[in-house]
C-alpha cells in the first residue's frame, strides 16, 4: 500500500505491505533502532511512539495505517526542549537501568507533558501504568516524573 | 504521601570517586535510544532465524520433515537434528542434557525442534508452517507430584553426563526423575524433636516465575569454517565461548563472543541459552544468523524454580530454638540448566541465620515435562526464606516473645558459623533488622486489618572467585577498563569507572568501560551472584594499581627522588609536596615521544586476599526487609504499604545505584509474593504465556512508601571493603510480607497471595476460630 507520512519531520512516500507493523516500519525500513520491541502484545508500552501526538503501541499498530499522520520517535523527540529537562531529571533520579523500557517511557512523559498533564502522582501513575519496567522498581521514575511534569 | 528513599551512612567514605552518586555514564546513551543492544545491531549477510517449538509435552518424534519449508522463498537453512550428526550435539553446565534441537524426543511444550534461517523474519516464520513433525505421545509428568510418583514417567532415561562448570563436586547419578540431591546435617534432630514444646511442621509451596528481563534473549551467530563470532545477550560470554567451543569441537580464541549492553537479566541470561541452536543454523546457513526470542520463546527458555517443601522446627516453651528439619524439591523442568546450584543454595538458606543445635536439611532437584528452569534474581534464597522466616514468627508468637525481640535473642552474630566448614558470618543482622523495623514502625499500636513483618536472611554470593582485568591509560591520560561483567542495567560499567578512578584519583567521567569481547577482555567467570563490585571490581582495583606503580615509577625518576613515600597521587597528578605533575606529562617523559600507554592487570582468585575468597561463599549476603500490608477481609486483597529494605553492603561505591537495586529488586519480590506464577495444564501446557495473563508489577504497584537503608560497616572482601548487592531485597520482600499478613491474622503457605487463595484462608481461619 501507498503511504504518505511524515516520520520526525521527514517525510517519507511509498510503499508498504498492508501486513507490516509499525515497530517493523521504523526499526527495518527507516533503521529507526531507539524504539525498542518487547511483549509485542500493547501490555509492556517499550515500544511507545506517538502519532499524531498520541501514544501508540507500535508492536500492535499497522504501518499502512500512517497515511497522512505524523510519527515522531525517541530520535525525533531527542530535538526537543522537552527532551533536555526529560533528560536531566531522568539522570537526576537514576530512573534508567538497563534502559530497554526508557525509550518507550520518555515518548509517554512527553504526551504527558503537551497534553498539559498534571503532576498529580495518582494521576501520573494512572498515565504510567502501561510503561513497565523491570529494573528500576518504579519509585525514581516516579520521582523524575514528578519532576518533568511539574517543571522542576 | 511518597517518601523518598533514606540513605544511612554508619562510615564515613573516604576519597571522591567511590562513595559518591556518580550519575550512570550510559544514561545519556539508554535514554536517547541510542544505546545499542544485540536486536539493534546487524551483520553483514546476515539473515533471520526462526525457531520450531514442540506443541507436545513429551513425544517421541516418529518423523520430521523439512522439505517443503527449505523451497519455501527466502529460505537460506532448515535445521534440524539431522544436522547435528558429526559433533556431540548436548550442552548445560551441570548436566550435559540438553540437545541443540530435540532428537528422537521432546521433553516439554516449547522445546526447539527445528530452526529456519531465511532473508526475511516473515518468510522464516512461513517456513516454520511446513515443516511436519509425527509424533507419538509419552507420559507426561507436568508437576512434581507426577513426576515423583512410584511409576512415574521418566523425562531422562540414559545415565547422567557431568557438565563443564558446576563447581558441585562428585554429581549424584540420576535417581529416577530426581536429577541432584543436596544436604546436610547437624546434632541430633530426633531428639530435638523429642524435646520440643513447640513443634511447627507444615507443606509449603512456591510457583513458578518468569524473570522478565524486557530485552528477550537474542543472539547474532556467524560460522566461518574454523570461527564462531558471537553476539548475544548472555551475562557470562566466558562460560558461553567455552561451551560453544567444546559443542562445535574449535579451540576458546576461535570462538568471540561480543556483549554489548543487556537489556535486563536477572538470571535469565546467565548460561547457554541460544547461543547454540543459533550457531548451528548458521554452520548449516554459512550465513550470520540473528534469532530474537518473543516472550512466549523465552518464558520456555529459562524460568524460576517452582519448588513443594515441608520443614519443621523444634522449640522450647522459651522459645529456644531446638532444630529445624527441612526437605524441598525443586522442579527444574525438562533439562537441569543451573538446577542443581540452585538446590545446593536453597538447602544452604534453608536453615536461616540462627544457632541451630541440631539441623537436616535435604533438597531434591527434579525433572518434569516443563520448560527448564535456571537462575533467577536471589535464587535458592528467595525458595525458602519466606518458609523459615514464617516458622520462626510462629515459634515467637507460641512462646509470646515479640517477633523482633526473638531475632535479636537468636540471631547469628558476626563471626559465628553459618554453615559447617563455610565463610563464618560477616554482617551485622541485628542491626540490620533492627533499622528495617523501625523504618516500618515497629512496636506502634495495632491498626484493624494491617500488619507489620520483618525477615532476616543469607544468600550464598559471590559464586566461584575468578575475574580479571585490565586497566589502560592513554597518552592524554583517559583510562579505559576492560573487564568482562555485563551491563545489564545494574550499573557495572559505572561502578567499574568508579572504582578505576578511585584508586587513580581522576574523575570518574575519564574513564571508559567498554562493553565485553572475549577478543580482548580479560576472563571473567560470570555476571551474577551479586559478584561484580566484589570479585571483578577487586580485580580493576589491582589494575588500576599496577597503572599507578607506573606512574609513580615515573615520577620518581622525574623529581628525582628516592622513595615512594614522598609522593601522593591527587586529582590527576603526582605530587611531591607542593609541586605535581600531570599524568600524560608523566607518560611522555616515560617514553620520551608523544605515545605509549600505561597498562595494568589484576586478578582475583580463590586465594587472593587475605585468605577471604578462599572460604566459601565470597560473602554472605544480607537479605532483610519489612514491610506492611493491608488486608481486604471481604476479598483477600493484599495491599501493600510499605516496605523497608536494607543494603549492607560493606561500602557504598555508588549509594544511588544500590538504592535503584534495593527498589528493583523489591519490586521483583512484590511481584513475585502477591501475583506472578507460572500456570501449567497436566499435559505441560504453559498457560499464561503473555504479558497479558503473564501480570507483572505496575507502576500503580509501588507502594506509597519504600525505605531503602544503606549500611556501611567496612566489612566485605571487595574493593575498599564493598560487597554486593541487588539480590537481599528479592529474597527478603516475600518473607516480609508473608509474615506482615499472617501478623494481620491470615498465615499462608502458598505463593503468591492471590485475592483467591486468602480469602480461602480466611474463611479456614474463621471456621477454626
Amino acid at each position: 500500500m501507498q503511504i504518505d507520512t511524515i516520520v520526525n519531520g521527514v517525510r517519507f512516500v511509498g510503499e508498504v505491505e498492508a501486513n507490516v507493523l509499525l515497530i517493523d516500519f521504523l526499526r527495518d525500513e527507516l533503521g529507526l533502532n531507539g524504539t525498542k520491541q518487547s511483549c509485542e502484545v500493547q501490555v509492556c508500552g517499550s515500544c511507545t511512539v506517538l502519532v499524531d501526538g498520541r501514544t501508540v503501541s507500535s508492536c500492535t499498530f499497522l504501518a499502512c495505517e500512517l497515511d497522512g499522520s505524523t510519527v515522531e520517535t525517541i530520535e525525533g523527540a531527542r530535538q526537543s526542549d522537552f527532551y533536555q529537562s526529560a533528560e536531566s531529571a531522568l539522570v537526576r533520579h537514576a530512573a534508567v537501568q538497563c534502559g530497554f523500557c526508557t525509550p518507550g517511557l520518555v515518548m509517554t512523559l512527553k504526551s504527558i507533558v503537551e497534553d498539559g498533564g498534571s503532576a498529580d502522582e495518582a494521576e501520573l501513575r494512572r498515565s504510567l501504568s502501561g510503561n513497565l519496567c523491570r529494573c528500576t522498581g518504579y519509585r525514581s521514575i516516579l520521582d523524575a516524573a514528578a519532576a518533568i511534569v511539574g517543571g522542576s | 504521601m511518597t517518601q523518598h528513599s533514606v540513605i544511612e551512612r554508619e562510615v564515613a567514605t573516604p576519597g571522591h570517586a567511590i562513595g559518591s552518586r556518580v550519575p550512570r555514564l550510559d544514561a545519556a546513551a539508554k535514554i536517547s535510544g541510542a544505546a545499542e543492544f544485540v536486536g539493534d545491531m546487524s551483520v553483514a549477510g546476515m539473515v533471520h532465524g526462526k525457531v520450531l517449538r514442540s506443541n507436545v509435552g513429551h513425544a517421541k518424534i516418529r518423523n520430521i520433515d523439512v522439505s517443503t519449508a527449505e523451497t519455501m522463498p527466502g529460505v537460506v537453512a532448515v535445521l534440524s537434528a539431522a544436522d547435528l550428526v558429526d559433533i556431540d550435539p548436548y550442552f548445560g553446565h551441570v548436566l550435559r542434557d540438553r540437545p541443540i534441537v530435540a532428537i528422537d524426543e521432546v521433553r516439554f511444550a516449547g522445546e526447539p525442534i527445528a530452526a529456519v534461517a531465511a532473508e526475511t523474519e516473515a518468510q522464516a516464520e512461513a517456513a516454520l508452517l511446513a515443516i511436519v513433525v509425527e509424533y507419538t505421545d509419552l507420559p507426561v509428568v507436568a508437576n512434581l507430584g507426577a513426576a515423583l510418583a512410584p511409576d512415574a514417567a521418566l523425562v531422562h532415561e540414559g545415565p547422567t553426563r557431568e557438565g563443564f562448570a558446576h563447581g558441585l563436586g562428585k554429581l549424584p547419578e540420576r535417581d529416577g526423575n530426581v536429577c541432584y540431591r543436596y544436604g546436610f546435617e547437624r546434632g541430633d534432630i530426633d531428639g530435638a524433636a523429642g524435646l520440643a514444646d513447640i513443634v511447627i511442621d507444615r507443606e509449603y509451596e512456591f510457583p513458578a516465575v518468569y524473570q522478565y528481563s524486557m530485552e528477550t534473549h537474542t543472539v547474532i551467530a556467524r560460522y566461518t569454517g574454523d570461527e564462531i563470532d558471537l553476539w548475544s545477550t548472555c551475562q557470562h560470554p566466558f562460560l558461553v565461548r567455552a561451551e560453544i567451543a567444546a559443542l562445535f569441537g574449535l579451540a576458546v580464541d576461535r570462538v568471540r563472543v561480543v556483549v554489548p549492553y543487556l537489556g535486563g537479566g536477572f538470571g535469565s541470561k546467565s548460561y547457554t541459552k541460544m547461543e547454540p541452536i543459533a550457531v548451528a543454523l548458521a554452520r548449516k546457513a554459512r550465513r550470520a544468523v540473528r534469532i530474537v526470542n518473543r516472550v512466549d520463546e523465552s518464558m520456555v527458555t529459562t524460568r524460576r524454580h517452582n519448588m513443594k517443601c515441608r520443614m519443621q522446627t523444634f522449640a522450647t516453651q522459651e522459645g529456644e530454638l531446638l532444630g529445624r528439619r527441612v526437605e524441598f524439591w525443586l522442579d527444574t523442568g525438562a533439562y537441569a540448566d543451573n538446577g542443581p546450584r540452585v538446590t545446593a543454595t536453597a538447602a544452604d538458606a534453608a536453615p536461616g541465620p540462627y544457632r541451630w543445635p541440631s539441623l537436616h536439611v535435604l533438597g531434591h532437584c527434579v525433572y518434569t515435562n516443563t520448560g527448564p528452569a535456571g537462575s533467577y534474581r536471589a535464587f535458592g534464597a528467595t525458595h525458602l526464606q519466606w518458609i523459615g522466616e514464617s516458622q520462626i514468627d510462629e515459634i515467637a508468637r507460641a512462646a509470646e516473645i515479640d517477633p523482633l525481640e526473638f531475632r535479636r535473642r537468636n540471631l547469628l552474630r558476626p563471626g559465628e558459623e553459618v554453615r559447617p566448614g563455610g565463610r563464618p558470618l560477616d554482617a551485622d543482622l541485628v542491626g540490620d533488622v533492627e533499622k528495617a523495623a523501625a523504618a516500618i514502625g515497629w512496636g506502634r499500636e495495632r491498626i484493624s486489618n494491617r500488619g507489620l513483618g520483618v525477615s532476616v536472611g543469607l544468600l550464598a554470593a559471590g559464586a566461584h572467585p575468578v575475574s580479571s582485568a585490565s586497566v589502560r591509560m592513554d597518552a592524554d591520560g583517559g583510562v579505559t577498563v576492560l573487564v568482562g561483567s555485563t551491563e545489564m542495567g545494574q550499573g557495572a560499567r559505572t561502578v567499574m569507572a568508579q572504582i578505576a578512578a578511585e584508586v587513580l584519583s581522576i574523575d570518574p567521567t575519564d574513564v571508559t568501560v567498554p562493553g565485553t569481547d572475549t577478543q580482548f577482555t580479560p576472563y571473567d567467570r560470570s555476571t551474577g551472584a551479586s559478584r561484580s563490585t566484589t570479585v571483578a571490581g577487586k580485580a580493576v582495583e589491582l589494575a588500576a594499581r599496577e597503572v599507578l606503580d607506573a606512574l609513580f615509577e615515573t615520577a620518581l625518576l622525574l623529581f628525582a627522588v628516592g622513595d615512594r613515600r614522598e609522593l601522593r597521587a591527587d586529582d590527576g597528578r603526582i605530587w611531591l609536596q607542593d609541586r605535581s605533575v600531570v599524568y600524560p606529562e608523566l607518560i611522555a617523559k616515560r617514553f620520551g615521544f608523544s605515545g605509549g600507554e600505561l597498562r595494568g592487570y589484576g586478578e582475583v582468585k580463590p586465594e587472593v586476599g587475605s585468605g577471604s575468597y578462599a572460604e566459601g561463599p565470597v560473602f554472605w549476603e544480607v537479605c532483610v526487609a519489612g514491610a506492611e500490608v493491608e488486608l481486604d477481609r471481604d476479598t483477600g486483597v493484599v495491599r501493600i504499604l510499605q516496605t523497608s529494605t536494607i543494603a549492607d553492603v560493606g561500602r557504598a561505591i555508588n549509594p544511588q545505584l544500590i538504592e535503584r537495586q534495593d527498589e528493583g529488586g523489591a519490586m521483583q519480590g512484590l511481584g513475585n509474593a502477591l501475583f506472578e506464577e507460572m500456570l501449567y495444564t497436566d499435559d505441560g501446557m504453559l498457560l499464561n504465556d503473555t504479558l497479558l495473563d503473564y501480570r507483572i508489577p505496575t507502576i500503580e504497584d509501588l507502594p506509597e512508601k519504600t525505605t531503602c537503608i544503606i549500611v556501611e560497616n567496612g566489612d566485605g572482601p571487595g574493593p575498599f571493603g564493598a560487597k554486593g548487592c541487588g539480590e537481599g531485597a528479592v529474597a527478603a520482600l516475600p518473607a516480609a510480607i508473608v509474615n506482615a499478613l499472617a501478623d494481620a491474622g491470615v498465615p499462608m503457605t502458598e505463593l503468591p497471595l492471590t485475592p483467591e487463595r486468602v480469602w480461602r484462608q480466611i474463611q479456614e481461619t474463621e471456621n477454626q476460630e
